[in-house]
């Protein structure tokens, strides 16, 4: 861990585009989207030093910084793996089976929730509804979301993405997006 | 009588077609935006009112009604923030809008913020939805590039930013001044009403905060009038909506229907119908986690509308329908909700910050019947001391679910204890 | 001027107030644990929830405006309904350690519950525990007693200026917190009084003693020269804390944390007998002896000077005075160092006043740091700032204020070139329509002290400081004892810079110092010194003679601040041992000096003759608007050494916080940074 962080020269640039979205007398209001980049810079997690960077950038007092990147569970203040595996638990995803796919995957992967996997690949976290209820259960890797999952399918997606192949993003089914699956008698024509 | 293709708004809802400019162009977004400007701020929130849209948010509230309460003049800038922090559980419609039919929001938005005399528009989208907020971003891009957005925005001379600002996980920034809030680089902790954000909102102006869902309807009610919208549903239910219908049937999925559906017909004909059967129905949630449950018995008939939910004790929400079939174990169903809002509890007030927790931990216990049954009260009456007493709905939104569990299920709760006592006895 | 109606009873409130001040203004008291009267409005305890007729969910009283019509109800069933509520939640993780926590006894939330809490527990889960948090030497935390209330958070960073205090994490994960780091506020002990529960104790104070065990004394802090009011609480014969109390025109409810917390440095050092040198060695001795020694030096009084130190009572220097003059000893000083111009009294206290620095709109900061000099009158400021953005400008140190100011350089020459009305800030000082400009007491120390308080002076009526009902000159003095002596005329010609030069020249060999410390080592060394004060500080080492005199929460006595306010200390315990109030001692020694007599029995006594030849200082507690007179036009030469602020160590700048260990600790954190008890690098 170094003791210094700063943007790199194109994320400079994004943060500049970042700030000219907000009156120039309210610059704390790109601090979420700053963390967010600083985050995705830092590997995945906010350390002290992007912070205390964070802090000066913006003129928003480091204790700030810090309440608002410990508010929100997207802000990582410990490092995480390469793929971060947010596993869906809330009550639409848990009635269709949210555990079976939490536990197959901790079987599979020999960890447990709230771990990383000793190669560094895989955290799993446990997160609140995902917004995808209609296609559950659902898990988020990194930025993207992999819908009606069943045990089978979620150790395939496991299984590519530790050996570097980019499953297909959205659901795993052989279903256009929200629609039902079968029987779709809207938007036809 | 079901919605008609021809009738749907969201003729993109599953993507099927071409998401950019051109093909909504197809579809008739931006066709005359400038037209639709010209009949001025005040028709444009009259003919809204007329039509009867209510927030599709979950609060219901008359969106003409809500735009009505902006200043029309000041000193200050006005602002129209569009709520995209989709999070209730259950409810996923507005993921379909952001990724499938980004440029019926935009649109909506610059007439929308026309009427409310705002030159700028902040789309708070959810952190987790990353690729809908690229794909929205891409939107904003394509419509700056045309001449849509910018200093002359539809060649309406009213100048229009649409700026997109991502969330960073958490429930609570789904309530309006929480938003504000979060999108002012702070936590997202409702603020104290009044002030209301309509005289002190965003960067301390006037601001008018509405759903995805919500903005995005309004272009087609003004080009096919405000009559056509409120040709569908019951009086004061008006309109067409999308419903969510999640959990135990046999297609899940999103469907734009009439408002006043039957929830019978919505569940069988678009759904493929309850696992098992109707009649293996053990109870709904309508409008997202935060309504008490609907038990099976009062069911059928029912109708998917704000006024016909009220009546049965529960809401429409935000009309995502958690439907439960009989395997459901309904306490850890409802413990599971208790626990989401005790993890989304922002934390600012005691009875929230508390009250939450301690519903979640005693329900804990009572999934496995690990309580004396006057607990229930107990538990009932801990509802009542949060609900009512929070800054914010979040404190509601966490009583209510319990609230419909203990209503409708308070035997099986005292089954459950009953069975736990004789198992401790032996 | 809403009219609203609560508990049947009508009335008429002012217009801008809340629900829950009108409910006061009708002599009904609302419960509430996050609201205080002078934080930004929180509304998160819920604990003051009132019912408004139509309203469909009680209200927060705390936040919500009273508005015409308004029927409120505090005491129905729905009422008591969410106050027990409310109270039973803030309960259920609060630990049930009332009996070793230091807010026991005058604990908010103890009060609370026994009005609104229930007789038992319906809580049967798991409670919750909370780290403690190293907020550094001033303050201890429980925070498993926190309940969340934001108030010390509010507090640090609105009034205090310093953000420091956050909530971390969410829902009842939330927990209040600095980061491990010090508050690095000199206010920070405030938020010790305003946390409503244990979480925050004074860490000094911690388990010394029940708060129905004190004995309470009514005061005036004399650390500083601001005044503030504070109660001096007394555990058997020792000072065990010292609290704000409420002035409206000086302190509000604050103090600092050296007036707060250097009540230990009381304790230690203390001279509490007489000496006389013998061989070379301090040896007890006699009261008699001791006078009689140093009366035997008053046998040639054009070789003595007498220097008073910064925390001189008027009494004394008074009774000093009169003594020394009817002595025929004609050189004394008590100014601290300075020069100033005493023709009419104006000319060096602060005109506008502490609380009148709320009306001005544009402020000018000469040789001096508020932050550190006076911490309260620094926190006006803020507050002035907050209120309406208050410019301010600064010629000296560009240190942290707290609030935003233009840096105008700390050169002497800066402060000319504003005088002209050149520059930025000097538009802003000529467009302003009440500005002012606050001159730090130490500038009159300089070589070029004169020339400088010329300019400032000139600056001040040039830009309309002066008008008929307003004065915005000020001199901010950081010690009491320099008001007294120049409302005595206790200064010489040259100040005490001449004193000491006289006892280098040998005209002077033997020196009378009440208090003094700051005198060069030079000048100890050569001269014969007395020492008269309550601490074993600098001087006294040097000291042939040592009359022990009392602490100012030994005496009976008034004080000067800054001002020019004259307000009254009260003991609160007895000097220790032999040591004796200092007007006493002087009246003593005059009995031993061969023609004089002073005839003084009673402190009434001492006051009335004092009044006679200084009829204002017959005013207690008053501020009136000293006359202005223009300045006279002067030969004006500056030195190009920068304006510094004299108070290098806000911690220790007087015997008693020196003697603190306390202060000794804040000044190892706070002024050398050290990071922790085991970091001992930054002491060396």
């Amino acid at each position: 861990m170094t003791d210094s962080f700063c943007f790199t020269p194109d994320n400079a640039e994004t943060a500049r585009v970042i700030l000219s979205r907000y009156p120039a007398n309210r610059k704390q209001s790109a601090l979420l989207p700053f963390l967010d980049l600083a985050q995705r810079q830092n590997g995945g997690w906010l350390s002290p030093p992007v912070l205390r960077f964070l802090s000066e950038t913006l003129d928003v007092p480091e204790i700030k910084v810090y309440e608002v990147a410990s508010f929100y569970t997207m802000f990582n203040l410990k490092p995480v793996g390469r793929y971060h595996l947010q596993f869906c638990r809330t009550t639409p995803c848990w009635l269709r089976g949210a555990e079976t796919i939490e536990n197959a995957v901790c079987t599979h992967l020999k960890a447990r929730m709230g771990e990383t996997t000793p190669d560094g690949l895989f955290t799993l976290s446990r997160v609140e509804c995902l917004g995808a209820c209609v296609n559950a259960p659902l898990l988020q890797v990194n930025d993207d979301f992999y819908e009606d999952l069943t045990e089978t399918t979620v150790i395939t997606l496991l299984d590519d993405l530790a050996q570097g192949r980019q499953p297909t993003v959205g659901t795993q089914v052989k279903r256009q997006t929200s629609a039902p699956i079968v029987g779709r008698c809207t938007l036809v024509s | 009588m079901f919605l008609k293709d021809k009738d749907r708004i969201f003729t993109n809802l599953y993507g099927d077609k071409d998401w950019g400019l051109a093909g909504a162009r197809a579809r008739g977004i931006w066709q005359d935006t400038k037209t639709l400007l010209e009949k001025g701020h005040e028709t444009i929130i009259e003919e809204v009112k007329t039509s009867g849209l209510r927030g599709r948010g979950g609060a219901g509230f008359s969106t003409g009604m809500k735009w009505s309460f902006m200043p029309k003049s000041g000193d200050m800038p006005s602002y129209l923030v569009v709520n995209a922090d989709e999070s209730e559980p259950g409810t996923c419609k507005d993921r379909d809008i952001l990724r499938h039919d980004p440029h019926r929001l935009l649109e909506g938005c610059v007439i929308a913020a026309f009427a409310i005399r705002a030159h700028t528009v902040y789309i708070y989208v959810r952190g987790e939805f990353y690729n809908e907020a690229m794909r929205l971003q891409a939107a904003v891009d394509e419509a700056y590039a045309a001449g849509l957005l910018g200093k002359n925005a539809c060649g309406s001379d009213w100048a229009m930013d649409i700026h997109v600002h991502r969330g960073a996980g958490a429930y609570i920034c789904g309530e309006e001044t929480a938003l504000l809030e979060s999108l002012e680089g702070n936590k997202g902790q409702p603020r104290l009403k009044p002030p209301f954000p309509a005289g002190v909102g965003l960067f301390g102006c006037p601001t008018t905060i509405n759903n995805v869902e919500t903005i995005a309807v309004v272009p087609e009610i003004l080009r096919r009038g405000p009559a056509w919208f409120s040709s569908f549903g019951r009086p004061n239910n008006a309109g067409t909506k999308i419903f969510c219908i999640s959990g135990h049937v046999n297609t899940p999925c999103n469907v734009e229907e009439s408002m006043s559906i039957p929830l019978k017909d919505l569940i069988e004909r678009h759904a493929g119908g309850v696992r098992g059967g109707w009649d293996n129905l053990l109870a709904i949630i309508p409008g997202g986690s935060s309504v008490p449950l609907v038990p099976a018995d009062q069911c059928d008939p029912l109708l998917m509308d704000y006024d016909a939910l009220r009546e049965v004790g529960s809401g429409l929400g935000t009309a995502g329908v958690i439907v439960m079939d009989k395997s459901t174990d309904i306490v850890a169903a409802i413990a599971n909700l208790s626990y989401f809002y005790k993890h989304e509890s922002c934390g600012q007030c005691t009875p929230c910050r508390e009250g939450t927790g301690w519903l979640w931990r005693m329900l804990t216990r009572m999934v496995s019947g690990n309580a004396q049954p006057e607990e229930i009260d107990q538990l009932w009456d801990l509802t009542k001391q949060i609900e009512g007493h929070t800054i914010c709905a979040l404190g509601d939104a966490a009583a209510w679910p319990v609230q419909g569990l203990i209503r409708h299920f308070r035997p099986e709760l005292e089954r459950r204890m009953a069975v736990a006592r004789e198992r401790r006895v032996a | 001027m809403p009219t609203l109606t609560i508990d049947e009873k009508t009335l008429e409130v002012p217009a801008g107030v809340t629900v829950l001040q009108a409910c006061e203004l009708a002599g009904v008291e609302i419960p509430r644990f996050c609201y205080h009267d002078r934080l930004k409005i929180a509304g998160n305890c819920r604990m003051c929830l009132v019912d408004l007729e139509k309203a469909p969910k009680p209200i927060a009283s705390c936040a919500m405006p009273a508005a015409e019509g308004m029927v409120i109800h505090t005491n129905n069933d729905r009422v008591q309904k969410a106050r027990r509520g409310a109270m039973e939640f803030l309960l259920i993780n609060h630990p049930l350690d009332c009996p070793i926590c230091d807010q026991g006894g005058e604990c908010d939330l103890q009060d609370q519950a026994m009005a609104y809490g229930m007789d038992k527990s319906r809580y049967h889960e798991e409670k919750r525990a909370v780290s403690e948090k190293d907020m550094g030497p001033l303050i201890q935390t429980v925070m498993t007693r926190c309940i969340h209330c934001t108030r010390c958070v509010r507090f640090a960073e609105d009034i205090a200026g310093v953000p420091a205090l956050g909530a971390v994490g969410r829902g009842e994960s939330m927990e209040i917190t600095t980061l491990g780091k010090p508050v690095a506020s000199e206010l920070s002990g405030n938020i010790i009084d305003l946390c409503p529960v244990g979480a925050l104790t004074s860490k000094p104070y911690a388990f010394h003693a029940r708060p129905w065990e004190l004995d309470k004394t009514e005061s005036i802090d004399v650390l500083d020269a601001v005044g503030s009011n504070i109660r001096i609480d007394v555990r058997g014969s020792e000072v065990v804390r010292i609290l704000p109390r409420l002035h409206e025109d000086i302190n509000e409810e604050w103090i600092g944390d050296k007036a707060r917390h250097a009540c230990d440095g009381l304790k230690y050092q203390r001279l509490d007998r007489p000496y006389i040198r013998q061989q070379g060695n301090l040896k007890e001795a006699s009261w008699d002896q001791a006078l009689r020694a140093t009366a035997d030096r008053f046998a040639q009084p054009q070789t003595v000077a007498a220097v008073g130190g910064p925390l001189a009572d008027l009494e004394s220097v008074f009774v000093l005075k009169t003594l020394l003059d009817a002595a025929g000893v004609t050189r004394y000083d008590g100014a601290g160092g300075g020069v100033f111009p005493r023709d009419v009294r104006s000319r060096y206290i602060m005109n506008t006043t502490i609380a009148g620095l709320e009306s001005v709109d544009a402020l000018l900061l000469v040789g001096t740091n508020p932050r550190w000099e006076a911490p309260l009158i620094n926190a006006r400021i803020r507050k002035r700032y907050l209120q309406n953005g208050l410019p301010v400008g600064v010629v000296g140190d560009a240190v942290d204020l707290t609030y935003p100011y233009h840096d105008l350089g700390n050169t002497p020459d800066a402060l000319r070139t504003l005088a002209k009305g050149s520059g930025d800030f000097g538009a802003i000082l000529k467009k302003a329509q009440r500005p002012a400009l606050i001159l730090g007491a130490s500038v009159l120390a300089r070589p070029d002290g004169e020339a400088l308080y010329a300019y400032a002076a000139d600056l001040a009526e040039q830009m309309g400081m002066i008008a008929p009902d307003f004065n915005g000159f000020n001199v901010l003095h950081h010690a009491v004892g320099t008001v007294a002596s120049l409302d005595l005329g206790f200064v010489a010609q040259g100040g005490q810079q001449a004193l000491f030069d006289a006892v280098r020249t040998g005209s002077i060999t033997t020196l009378y110092l009440y208090g003094a410390d700051d005198v060069p080592t030079d000048v100890l060394e050569k001269a014969f010194v007395i020492y008269q004060g309550h601490h074993g500080d600098k001087a006294a080492h040097y000291a042939d003679i040592i009359l022990p005199g009392a602490a100012y929460t030994e005496k009976q006595a008034l004080y000067v601040n800054t001002e020019g306010r004259i307000q009254e200390a009260l003991p609160a315990v007895t000097p220790p041992h032999l040591a004796k109030e200092d007007w006493k001692i002087f009246r003593a020694l005059a009995d031993h000096i061969a023609g004089v007599s002073l005839g003084y029995r009673t402190l009434d006594d001492v006051r009335s003759a004092m009044v006679q030849v200084y009829p204002f200082l017959s005013l207690r507690d008053q501020c009136p608007a000293p006359s202005w007179t223009r300045f006279p036009q002067s030969p004006k030469t500056l030195e190009k050494d920068p304006l510094v602020s004299p108070v290098t160590n806000f911690y220790q700048t007087d015997p008693i916080s020196r003697a603190s260990k306390t202060m000794a600790e804040c000044t190892r954190v706070f002024v050398h940074g050290a990071q922790n008890p085991d970091d001992k690098k930054a002491v060396a």
